[in-house]
């Protein structure tokens, strides 16, 4: 299919720093998620590599090819808007013909070529339809054949989950994937969502503030996130992120009089890290909290959330600091109430205040 | 605050029926959901407790007065839009403020001032009354519109997906503070929304809505445990559940298309054809496993994974804690929990198996 | 820059657009059709350019043929169209002209020298200018109002055959002015109101009031029904809410129909023609039937068409940014 590769791409508008210069390499055949909240960049980056949106500076490469000032039809890359962009006047055969049609297929092709997309995506029995009178996600299906028709290099997807209701957006991303999968294609895609983001990515690239804040697997930013930012905005809820001061080998974190031991794998690295200094950050992930009568933290509780399978329990560890723990569906909890818990030492992560970033566990060298 | 009782309300636009008898009753100091797709009737259920929309049956009740005959501002509920709810050429303390300068209340600014400032540092944004509502983000202008809720100290708080329009991480920050507002201070709230997970974490009770009918009345609890139909099934618990024919065979459960034959749960008699369903969840991989499947997807969400398995024709989806080492293409055996299998007849009702 | 190569442009690009509109030959083809636009809206111009032109002409000048683009200007023209003068006997022309080389004589009287005519008073250019105000003026203040409120009413009420209503609303502009002029006029004796204010105000404010209420209504359909129902929920009263909240948010759309319902009021011909003589004629029909001593005044008529094109040019120009602004940007996200 394709390699697409950025380099330095930077896009301003005006004295805005929409995107700055940024680097990433994209393999053939991979599903890549761009992630981010509103205004982070994304959308803009996928434009770009579009076309539907110039470059301030940079270069975009496909299959070594520079593409960077090729008009979109030329760039052989399909389109999925979030609000599917169907041609309300034609019938969904037609619509699906179009990009064809644009290129000057025969007949014979165009027809084959329908065919099979609207078999793969199960839409036959909506050929003659109007995209009008069609629910949200067979337009989105719609949409898909579309893209999917031109056999294109890549698919680049622009939140296209973002208009269904939320039990829809479970279904239709998990087809996306399967398509994906099943095609063999190479796909760019785009959410603020970071559950579609981890559920379907390969790679996902956690954007914010026009900088890419960490490259990585689901894994990788889910267990070991670059810095705060990815920290909180993977996971849900995110990563507990609790300051403290270091002192002594052990996190002393400001209210209840929580004191934390940590393990000897971190020591070094945080006496290198922190150099002198005595503000830390510690994170750990809902479900590697315990709760337990004689846990070595405490704290009281703020909200309770049923999740159908398990209960999230809201935490109050200081005035500022709330911390979020996994716990049994079936033991009840009420506002107000202490509790008291223990913390996973292989899941903890530790960040430098100052510089915002992870902290690396360093290997004890024996 | 107020209890609120809803009597059999019809309502009817041209050419649909929006609402077909709908009857509930929300306790005071409760949160009370309202659940359902697009399109079920939740909006215009809390319209018509509002006044907004006029209904052509039925009764709405108050501490058990009748409201019907009262215009929205005498009814003394506070509505929160999902959209276009600040005036974007006030500032953020207008905004708040706008409620309270209303001809029905007589305040003075000095009180008007107190009320707004105490509202502003409830949900946290006592630092942004002097902007402009038009400089502010998406989850700031959430706030100031709950704000305007909030100042009023109405009998009742009707909230219209009021976190549909935020982003995902805004969505559930947001939430948990609601929740917490509205626990500590014991307000009555009507809250609709469509997704399942609000309707889970924030409510104490919750009504399932589809096609202007309540299919189902119920604590979380009873929603997720006891569903009354698969449409109440499939709304609620992510993932979805898996729903799947099956029949009965030689004195196990058979699902169709597939080569899973499970045995008979403990005083279950269900009917030759029915629908059998599994929370994914319930669906354990287990080396010793009595069932086998091909893992065809997998989706990882850090906190747990979703796992795709097929057998024959047949995909179950598989929730497991954590992350695996898994492939796609791996043959995984697997347990069901018997305990916690559903029953439900052809037409989606539920059957006491 | 030398990430850029040729087909690119050679500059970084910071504004929103396509990759395909920054590229050499379309940004050619863009001044092309500049330039092309502003050649056409030259074009379009010349009329204008003429009427000004001929404003300043001698008399002599503008009839002559091919027609003079270079002379030289005079204001003889504004004097025949602001003043009634007669020829001067003979016998008095010597005093005239001895007070003109004294100095006695202001510029028009001057100017109506050389003519051989003196000046005997202010001819009706300026009150008929002045029923225009008045007539278009009031008229376009009362279809405003009324539409704005007919508008809300359609925008936000079940008015009882509504979609029937806003055609038949709609209907009357269907009708050429001509066709009704002789009904009307036959109505308007019968009720006294030939040739008043009164009655023109009337004509004006009903025939625009259909404009009026279409393009009032698309204002106010697109302000949100939301403001309005939270308002109400927080106890204001109707007319609060419209006052507090629909009518700020409908200035733009209030000034842009201010303008085309002014334009139609000042500009209308017919009605004013054959409904009006003396006392409430405007200045349409008047300054199209300016008769000098020779026929047809045309300098007059340049001039008072000039000086009658002044009021609307600088009110548009006044609210041109009302009118192409867009409505309202007030929402929780988007």
């Amino acid at each position: 299919m394709a390699e697409i590769e950025l380099k330095q791409v930077e896009k301003k508008f005006g004295d805005l720093h929409a995107v700055k210069p940024l680097d990433l390499k994209i393999n053939d055949g991979e599903f890549i998620v761009l992630l981010g909240p509103s205004g982070c960049g994304k959308t803009t980056t996928l434009r770009m590599i579009s076309g539907l949106e110039t470059v301030t500076g940079g270069i975009i490469l496909l299959d070594g090819k520079n593409i960077t000032w090729l008009h979109p039809s030329e760039r052989n890359i399909a389109f999925v808007f979030q609000l599917y962009a169907l041609y309300p006047h034609l019938s969904v055969r037609q619509n699906i013909a179009f990009p064809l049609q644009a290129e000057g297929e025969s007949r014979d092709v165009i027809n084959q070529r329908v065919d099979e997309v609207v078999d793969l995506l199960r839409i036959r029995h909506l050929l003659n339809a109007r995209p009008g009178k069609l629910s949200g996600g067979d337009q989105q299906r719609v949409a898909l054949a579309r893209a999917l028709v031109r056999r294109p290099k890549a698919f680049l997807m622009d939140e296209p989950l973002g208009a269904l209701d939320a039990d829809f957006r479970e279904s239709m991303r998990a087809e996306i994937k399967q398509l994906h999968i099943d095609q063999n294609a190479t796909s760019i895609y785009v959410t603020h969502d970071q559950v579609e983001a981890m559920a379907m990515g390969d790679r996902i690239v956690v954007m914010s503030e026009a900088v890419i804040q960490q490259v990585g697997s689901p894994d990788e930013v889910y267990y070991k996130p670059a810095n705060l930012f990815v920290a909180n905005f993977i996971g849900s809820p995110g990563m507990n992120l609790v300051h403290g001061n270091y002192s002594d080998g052990e996190l002393i974190m400001p209210g209840m009089d929580n004191r934390y031991s940590i393990p000897e794998d971190w020591q070094q690295a945080l006496s290198e890290e922190l150099d002198g200094s005595k503000e830390l950050i510690i994170g750990f992930r809902p479900e590697s909290a315990h709760l337990s009568q004689d846990g070595n933290l405490t704290g009281t509780v703020y909200a309770v959330d049923l999740h159908g399978a398990y209960t999230m329990l809201h935490i109050n560890m200081n005035e500022n600091d709330i911390v979020h723990i996994r716990a049994d569906r079936m033991v009840k909890y009420a506002l107000g109430e202490k509790v008291r818990f223990n913390l996973d030492p292989e899941m903890v992560r530790f960040f430098n205040p100052k510089t915002e970033s992870a902290i690396r566990r360093r290997e004890v060298v024996q | 605050m107020s209890d609120v009782e809803v009597k059999k309300i019809i309502k009817e636009f041209p050419g649909v029926k929006a609402l077909d008898e709908v009857s509930f009753d929300v306790k005071d100091g409760e949160f009370f959901v309202l659940l359902g797709p697009t399109g079920a009737g939740k909006t215009t259920t809390l319209r018509v407790i509002a006044g907004l929309t006029k209904q052509e049956q039925g009764s709405i009740f108050f501490d058990g007065e009748p409201v019907d005959d009262l215009t929205p501002a005498d009814r003394d509920v506070a509505f929160v839009f999902q959209q276009y709810s600040l005036y974007p050429t006030m500032s953020v303390y207008d905004n708040l403020a706008f409620p309270l300068r209303s001809p029905m209340r007589k305040m003075n600014e000095a009180e008007i001032k107190e009320q707004v400032e105490q509202a502003a540092e409830v949900l946290r944004i006592s630092q942004l009354l002097e902007r402009k509502c038009s400089h502010l983000s998406g989850g700031e202008m959430q706030r100031v519109s709950l704000g305007r809720a909030l100042v009023r100290e109405p009998r009742i708080f009707l909230m219209d997906e009021p976190l549909s329009n935020l982003d995902a991480k805004l969505r559930e920050t947001l939430r948990i503070e609601l929740q917490h507002i509205q626990k500590t201070q014991a307000s009555t709230t009507l809250f609709v929304t469509h997704d399942q997970i609000e309707a889970l974490t924030m409510a104490d009770r919750i009504a399932v809505l589809d096609h202007g009918k309540i299919i189902q009345i119920g604590t979380p609890d009873d929603i997720y445990d006891r569903p009354a139909t698969t449409f109440v099934a499939q709304l609620v618990g992510t993932p979805r559940i898996n729903l799947v024919k099956a029949g009965r065979e030689n004195g196990k459960l058979y699902v169709r298309n597939s080569s899973l034959y499970i045995s008979l749960p403990q005083g279950w008699d269900p009917p030759k054809e029915f629908l059998l369903g599994i929370r994914p969840e319930d669906i354990k991989p287990d080396n010793e496993g009595e069932f086998e499947g091909v893992l065809t997807l997998l989706e990882p969400l850090g906190v747990e994974t979703i796992l795709h398995l097929t057998s024959g024709d047949q995909t179950l989806l598989s929730l497991i804690p954590g992350m695996t080492g898994f492939k796609i293409g791996d043959k995984i055996k697997f347990n069901i929990t018997q305990e916690r299998l559903y029953c439900f007849d052809n037409h989606g009702k539920s059957l006491l198996c | 820059m030398s990430n850029f190569r040729e087909d690119g442009p050679g500059y970084p690009v910071t504004e929103a657009t396509r990759v395909d509109k920054v590229s050499p030959r379309s940004r050619f083809f863009k001044s092309l059709r500049a330039i092309i636009v502003v050649i056409i809206a030259v074009i379009m111009l010349i009329p204008v350019i003429v009427m000004a032109m001929t404003a300043f002409k001698p008399r002599a000048t503008i009839v002559s043929s091919p027609p003079k683009i270079l002379f030289k200007p005079t204001l003889e023209g504004f004097v025949f169209l602001l003043t009634d003068r007669a020829i001067i006997a003979q016998s008095r022309l010597a005093d005239y002209k001895e007070a003109a080389s004294q100095g006695d004589l202001n510029l028009f009287e001057r100017i109506a020298l050389q003519g051989g005519q003196e000046i005997t008073g202010t001819s009706d250019y300026v009150s008929r200018l002045k029923n225009s105000l008045i007539i278009a003026g009031l008229s376009t203040i009362f279809s405003v109002v009324l539409g704005l409120f007919a508008a809300y009413a359609f925008s936000r009420y079940d008015v009882l055959g509504k979609d029937d209503l806003l055609f038949f609303i709609l209907s009357t502009r269907m009708l050429p002015a001509v066709v009704v002029t002789i009904p009307l006029f036959l109505m308007y004796r019968q009720l006294s109101l030939n040739d008043t204010h009164v009655g023109m105000i009337l004509l004006y404010t009903v025939f625009n009031l259909s404009l009026a209420v279409w393009l009032l209504k698309g204002f106010i359909d697109e302000i949100p029904l939301e403001y309005e129902e939270a308002a109400l929920v927080d106890g204001y009263s109707r007319w609060q809410t419209f006052y507090k909240i629909v009518l700020p948010q409908s200035i733009t759309g209030i000034a842009a129909t201010t303008v085309f319902c002014l334009i139609f009021a000042w500009n209308e011909y017919a009605f004013a023609l054959m409904l009006t003589s003396e006392k409430a004629r405007t200045a349409p029909p008047s300054i199209a039937t300016m008769l000098g001593s020779g026929g047809l005044e045309w300098s007059a008529i340049a001039a008072g068409s000039l000086g009658f094109l002044i009021p609307v040019v600088i009110i548009v120009f006044a609210l041109r940014n009302y009118l192409l602004r867009g409505v309202t940007f007030g929402a929780v996200r988007k």
